[in-house]
């Protein structure tokens, strides 16, 4: 079962993990990963209030969906979900999830680690960072790319 | 064709979305983008730095020199900051 969402709603990481398992006996490994608002002071001190994310409607459910076909030609998958959020959320609230199953946790793993680093790189969202004193967009990391690079 | 822009490209231009009809000349996506910087204070600086501009080309990454004949949907926005 492959599945992409894209959502305000906030999201369940063990209800939807679960929903790959349940009543197969071929998985033998599920990797979940949740990426969450962080407390993010600025260099000054400002502490972070809220991170609000934009998003191409229609592209972000299309594109993820190429980021996952990807994935599902390189390694064995049983299945996959991913759901990313949009709208305003506050530090400690969920932003992404992404699970993956096989039968092996290797090809669980390295999946997981695939979907991330292209999600980051290619999925059409913007961040906009709210502090007390000033709103600004963050501006995309080298790192990021580095990371989605080492797959090609 | 339709426009649509994200994030900062949208607020500088301070539109979501428009719809154009550029001359026959603007054959690519960053012929596109220099039309489009020359419409207005508000363009001109949403396209300052026209390397970090991203466009998409009916809700398919493109490069600058990707063609946009028969496209209905061009998408102009910063580099993606998801996950």
């Amino acid at each position: 079962m492959f599945t992409v969402r894209i959502q305000s709603e906030d999201f369940d990481a063990s209800a939807e993990a679960s929903a790959l398992t349940r009543g197969r006996t071929d998985v033998g490994a599920v990797v979940t990963f949740a990426g969450l608002c962080r407390a993010d002071d600025a260099p000054g001190g400002a502490p972070l209030i809220a991170l609000t994310l934009e998003h191409y409607p229609g592209m972000a459910e299309e594109e993820i969906t190429r980021i996952v076909t990807e994935a599902r030609g390189r390694w064995p998958l049983s299945g996959a979900t991913v759901i990313h959020r949009f709208g305003r959320m506050t530090p400690g609230d969920n932003i992404v999830l992404v699970v993956t199953t096989s039968a092996h946790r290797g090809a669980a793993f390295a999946a997981a680690e695939f979907l991330m680093d292209w999600l980051k790189t290619r999925a059409p969202f913007w961040k906009l960072e709210e502090r007390e004193d000033a709103q600004d967009w963050i501006a995309a990391k080298d790192s990021d790319d580095d990371a989605a690079g080492r797959w090609s | 064709m339709k426009i649509l822009y994200f994030a900062w490209v949208r607020e500088r231009i301070g539109l979501e979305s428009e719809t154009v009809e550029p001359p026959a000349t603007v054959r690519t996506v960053a012929d596109l983008a220099g039309w489009l910087a020359a419409r207005g204070e508000g363009y001109a600086r949403a396209f300052e730095n026209p390397r970090i501009v991203r466009a998409a080309l009916d809700r398919r990454h493109a490069k600058p020199d990707s063609a946009i004949d028969g496209v209905n949907e061009i998408a102009f926005f910063p580099p993606m900051t998801g996950g």
